[in-house]
């Protein structure tokens, strides 16, 4: 049984993982793209933000600060080349981002007691992504590369606790529809946003508006897709794993 | 008839510490994979799953 929750959970993030990869591909990672050539043109650059708080002129050459930035700046990160390889690591983690949420909702499953089948799939699909996109999208939307943002610890926080409390809102609905229940959910969903997640700076940003706008919807539409994918092919193959066990004469050892 | 088959879907056959150590192990490995890929702050797994983590809304740098 532990076997057919891994082999589903793993299928299922495998073909949801790649078609999302496939999707990234072709309408997500062009705009990264696009938003990096703008890069380090506003407020915000990748690294040495606390060293270099000033904008150059148009027209500048480049130049070196001080000491703390040259140290900053120089070593070379590995980072994968762009093209072949670099949407070879971004496939690769997006199929292993699936495999986590995947066996996250397949753990859920296992400890509320609830499973996850193909009639049912769709609505953890539905529930995956309002607790790990919509809500935490809701206070810290999608983000650019060069766009401003707080502190990073901050708002990981933030967004590892939106998704708790919605989750566990949504698992408390899934378990009883008593009345307490719904005020405890509503509770759970509105607290994070009531604390509210850590504010950007107020700082103008060098990605156009209209990049960073669509590039919201798209990967909001796009994680749609995927959960969506993910809950329904789960619960596929856990019907398909749980009806292959089930021909194995009674009696036999399972 | 010895052929009569199991018809349980699986999960209500369970006993409940089967369904708490296949579901901490799902977790853990989960988990290890979803911070691996949307958290760390490795600079080799930060810029390898750098636009997986801007596509799907992780926080990133």
């Amino acid at each position: 049984m532990i076997r057919n929750l891994f082999a589903a959970a793993l299928l299922a993030a495998l073909c949801a993982g790649l078609v999302t990869a496939a999707i990234q591909h072709f309408r997500v990672t062009p705009i990264i793209l696009h938003a990096e050539t703008f890069e380090g043109e506003g407020g915000h650059s990748h690294g040495a933000e606390a060293v270099v708080d000033h904008v150059d002129a148009p027209g500048t050459p480049a130049h070196s600060h001080d000491v703390v930035a040259a140290t900053v700046a120089a070593p070379e990160e590995w980072a994968p080349q762009d093209g072949f390889e670099r949407t070879a690591y971004t496939t690769l983690a997006t199929v292993l981002a699936a495999a986590g949420f995947a066996l996250v909702i397949g753990a859920v499953s296992m400890f509320a007691n609830i499973p996850i089948t193909f009639a049912n799939g769709f609505l953890w699909g539905i529930a995956g992504f309002l607790t790990f996109s919509l809500a935490p999208a809701y206070g810290l939307a999608p983000e650019l590369p060069g766009m401003p943002a707080a502190d990073l610890v901050a708002r990981q926080l933030w967004w590892t606790g939106t998704s708790l409390a919605t989750g566990g809102a949504i698992l408390l609905l899934a378990k009883t529809r008593a009345n307490w229940a719904f005020a405890v959910a509503v509770a759970l969903v509105v607290a994070p946003h009531i604390i509210g997640a850590p504010a950007s700076p107020d700082e103008p940003s060098a990605v156009p508006a209209h990049l960073a706008t669509e590039f919201a919807a798209i990967t909001l539409g796009t994680s749609l897709v995927f959960w969506l994918l993910l809950g329904s092919l789960f619960g596929k193959f856990s019907d398909v794993f749980a009806t292959r066990k089930a021909a194995i004469p009674a009696g036999a050892i399972a | 008839m010895n052929t009569t088959t199991n018809t349980s879907t699986g999960l209500q056959s369970l006993s409940i510490s089967q369904r708490l150590i296949a579901g901490s192990l799902a977790l853990l490995l989960g988990l290890t994979l979803l911070v691996g890929t949307g958290f760390a702050g490795d600079f080799r797994l930060h810029n390898g799953a750098h636009d997986t983590r801007h596509a799907m809304g992780f926080p990133c740098h």
